[in-house]
C-alpha cells in the first residue's frame, strides 16, 4: 500500500467516524466514546510495545491515573473544565511514569513485564484499601464537565456524550495520532526501533538505552492518562477495576488483535474490540469465552493482527490488478 | 495458653496453610516456566478448576454414601482427574513455542478469559462451597487455640509434594532429562531427549499441582469466579520473590507471602496485599533473579 492510499484510507475512516452521530442512533456514538479513550491510550502503549519492544503488563495503571485525576480535579476540587482535567491527567501520568519508568526500564522482556504488573497491582491495592482517600471499591465520582468552556446545558448526559463530547474525543484522537506519527517517524522513533531489534548494537553505536526507554515509557504513560480521563468522563466513575491486571491484559489484547507491528493497528484493535464486545454482550452472557477464543485464534493464526491481515489482502489485491494493468499498457 | 500466644498460633497456622496451597500452585508455575519458559497465567484457572470440580465431586461421592473420612482422598482424586485438561492445552500452546514471549503470555491470558466463562456456565456466578465437611477429621485444641486437623493434613500434603517433586527432579532419570531440557533445550534435543514428551509431561504436572491445590483449599474457602485471577497474581508474587524457575524459591516465597498475609490481616489489614507487592518490587529491583534464583538468568 502506498503512502497516499494509506492517508486516503485514514481520511475516509475519520470522516466515516465523524458521520456516526449524524447518521446512527445516539447509542452508537455513545458506544464509540470509550473507543477513543482506548485508541489514545493504545497509541501510547504501542510506542512502548510495538516500537520500543517493551511489553508492559500493568499499563492500565495509567488509565486509572487519568480517571482518578479527573475525579479529583473535577469532583473534589470542583474545576469543571475538561481541558484543565486533560492537562492535569497528563501531568499526573508524567509524574507517575518518570519514577516508575526509571525503575522499570532497567529490565526488558519478562522482568519488565513482571515489574510493571507489580506496579499496577500495587496501585490497585492502594486504591482498593485506602477507603477514606479513594472510596475503595466503590471508587470516586467523575462529574460532568464543560468542554472548551461551554456548558451544553440543553443536553442531557447521553446527548452530551453522543454529540459534543464525541467530536471532542474524535478531534483529540486525530491530534494524538498525528503527534504520535511524528514521534515514531522521527529519529527518536528510529532509536526506539533500533533498541527493540538489537539493544546491544544500538548501545554500541552510542544510543543512550535507558534514557530512550524512559522517554518511551513516559510518553506512553501520558497518553494512557489522557485516555483514562476520557474513560472517566464517559463512565462518570473512577474505580480500582480500571487498574486491575486483567484490564492491562485487555490493553495488550487490543494491541495484538489490531496488530502491534502497524502504526494504526492498536486503534483498529480498540475499534474491533469495542464493537465486538458490544455485539457479543447483546448475544450471550458468555462473551468472555468467545473473546478468549478469538484472542487465541489471533495469537496463533494472525500474529500481525487485523491490520496485518488487511495489509496482506491489500497487497494481494494490488498484485492481482497490477500485472494486468501493466499488460494492457504493454499492448497499447 | 494466653490470648496473645493463641493469636500468634492462629496467624502462624493460617499463614502456613495458605502458604501450603500457594506453594502447590506456584510450584506448577515454576515447573512450566523453568522448562518451557512460559509464564502460565492460566495456572490460577487450573486452581479454580480443581476447586469447583472438587465441590461437585465430593458432594456426589458423599451423597452416594461414601463415609466422610474419605474426603481427603476424594479431593486428591478430583485434582488428578482435572489434570486431564493439561495435555490438550499443552497441545494448543505448542503453536507458540517458537514465538515471542508476549504471544505465549497472551495465549495463556486467552485461556484465563475462556476458563472464567466455563466456570460461570457450569457452576454459576455465585460462590460455591463445601459446608464444613472437613471438620470430620476433628480439631486439635490447646486452651483457646484450635485448628482443624484437616488444615494440618493439607500442610503435610504440600510438604510431601515438595519432597516428591524434589526427589523426582534430582533422583529420577526423567527428572534429569527435564532439568537438562530446562538448562539447554537445543543441546538436550541434540542428545536425543524427546523434548515434546518432556514439555507435555511438565505442563501436565504443572496443571496437576494447580488443580490439586484448588481441590485441597475448597473445604476451607468458597470457590468463586474471581479466585482464578486473584490467585494467579499471588502465585506470581511467590515465584518472583523466590526466583523464577526455582523450587526451593517457591517454597520460601510461599511461606513468606502466606505469613505476611496472615500477619497483616490481624495487625494492619490495609497493608495486606500492599506489603506483598512492595516485597515483589523490592526483590525485582534489588535481586531480579529472586532469593533463590541463579545469578545469570
Amino acid at each position: 500500500m502506498t503512502r497516499g492510499s494509506a492517508l486516503l484510507l485514514v481520511a475516509i475512516a475519520t470522516v466515516a467516524l465523524g458521520l456516526v452521530p449524524m447518521l446512527a442512533p445516539p447509542f452508537y456514538a455513545n458506544l464509540l466514546v470509550p473507543f477513543y479513550g482506548y485508541a489514545i491510550a493504545l497509541l501510547g502503549f504501542n510506542l512502548l510495545f510495538g516500537y520500543a519492544g517493551l511489553l508492559s503488563f500493568g499499563h492500565a495503571l495509567f488509565l486509572g491515573i487519568g480517571a482518578y485525576a479527573a475525579a479529583v480535579i473535577a469532583g473534589v476540587w470542583g474545576i469543571k473544565e475538561f481541558e484543565v482535567v486533560l492537562v492535569g491527567a497528563a501531568l499526573a501520568g508524567l509524574a507517575a511514569a518518570l519514577p516508575l519508568g526509571w525503575l522499570a526500564v532497567r529490565y526488558t522482556g519478562i522482568f519488565f513485564g513482571m515489574l510493571t504488573l507489580a506496579f499496577g497491582m500495587l496501585a490497585h491495592s492502594i486504591l482498593f484499601k485506602f477507603y477514606h482517600l479513594t472510596g475503595g471499591d466503590s471508587g470516586m465520582r467523575v462529574p460532568r464537565m464543560r468542554l472548551l468552556g461551554l456548558e451544553f446545558a440543553a443536553y442531557n448526559k447521553i446527548e452530551l456524550l453522543a454529540g459534543p463530547f464525541y467530536y471532542y474525543c474524535l478531534t483529540l484522537s486525530v491530534l494524538a495520532a498525528f503527534l504520535m506519527w511524528r514521534i515514531v517517524r522521527s529519529p527518536f522513533g528510529l532509536h526506539q526501533r533500533s533498541l527493540r531489534d538489537n539493544a546491544q548494537k544500538a548501545c554500541y553505536l552510542g544510543v543512550r538505552v535507558r534514557q530512550f526507554r524512559l522517554a518511551a515509557f513516559t510518553i506512553s504513560g501520558i497518553y494512557g492518562a489522557i485516555g483514562g480521563a476520557i474513560l472517566g468522563f464517559r463512565i462518570g466513575l473512577a474505580d480500582p477495576e480500571l487498574v486491575y491486571w486483567t484490564h492491562s491484559g485487555h490493553l495488550v489484547f487490543m494491541s495484538v488483535l489490531g496488530g502491534y507491528s502497524n502504526f494504526l493497528g492498536p486503534v483498529v484493535g480498540a475499534l474491533a474490540m469495542t464493537l465486538l464486545q458490544d455485539q457479543l454482550q447483546s448475544f450471550t452472557q458468555y462473551w468472555r469465552f468467545v473473546l478468549g477464543a478469538i484472542l487465541a485464534l489471533v495469537v496463533i493464526f494472525l500474529p500481525r493482527g487485523l491490520a496485518g491481515l488487511a495489509c496482506d489482502v491489500g497487497v494481494a489485491v494490488g498484485r492481482r490488478w497490477a500485472p494486468s494493468a501493466a499488460g494492457s499498457r504493454d499492448s497499447a | 495458653m494466653s490470648g496473645a500466644t493463641s493469636a500468634i498460633g492462629n496467624i502462624l497456622i493460617g499463614g502456613i496453610f495458605h502458604a501450603a496451597v500457594l506453594f502447590l500452585v506456584a510450584a506448577g508455575l515454576q515447573l512450566v516456566f523453568g522448562v518451557q519458559k512460559i509464564v502460565n497465567l492460566a495456572c490460577g484457572s487450573f486452581y479454580a478448576l480443581g476447586a469447583y470440580f472438587a465441590i461437585t465431586f465430593v458432594n456426589l461421592a458423599l451423597n452416594a454414601g461414601l463415609p466422610g473420612w474419605a474426603l481427603l482422598p476424594l479431593l486428591l482424586i478430583a485434582g488428578l482427574l482435572m489434570a486431564a485438561v493439561g495435555p490438550p492445552i499443552e497441545r494448543l500452546l505448542r503453536a507458540v513455542y517458537d514465538r515471542d514471549e508476549s504471544f505465549q503470555l497472551l495465549l495463556t491470558f486467552a485461556l484465563v478469559l475462556m476458563f472464567q466463562d466455563v466456570f460461570r456456565f457450569v457452576w454459576g456466578a455465585n460462590p460455591r462451597s463445601l459446608d464444613n465437611v472437613h471438620l470430620i477429621y476433628g480439631k486439635w485444641a490447646v486452651g483457646d487455640f484450635s485448628v482443624p486437623f484437616y488444615n494440618l493434613m493439607v500442610i503435610g500434603a504440600a510438604l510431601i509434594a515438595a519432597c516428591l517433586i524434589g526427589l523426582f527432579l534430582k533422583r529420577t532419570n526423567f527428572g534429569r532429562l527435564l532439568r537438562a531440557t530446562a538448562e539447554n533445550r537445543a543441546m538436550a534435543e541434540a542428545l536425543g531427549v524427546n523434548v515434546r514428551a518432556v514439555y507435555a509431561a511438565v505442563f501436565t504436572l504443572g496443571t496437576l499441582l494447580g488443580t490439586i491445590g484448588g481441590a485441597l483449599v475448597v473445604p476451607t474457602a468458597a470457590a468463586s469466579l474471581d479466585m482464578a485471577v486473584e490467585f494467579v497474581i499471588e502465585a506470581f508474587a511467590v515465584v518472583v520473590i523466590g526466583g523464577l524457575g526455582s523450587m526451593p524459591g517457591a517454597l520460601a516465597g510461599a511461606l513468606l507471602v502466606g505469613l505476611i498475609r496472615a500477619g497483616s490481616l490481624v495487625v494492619y489489614p490495609e497493608f495486606e496485599i500492599l506489603a506483598i507487592y512492595l516485597i515483589v518490587i523490592g526483590v525485582l529491583l534489588l535481586k531480579p533473579t529472586g532469593l533463590f534464583g541463579k545469578t545469570a538468568a
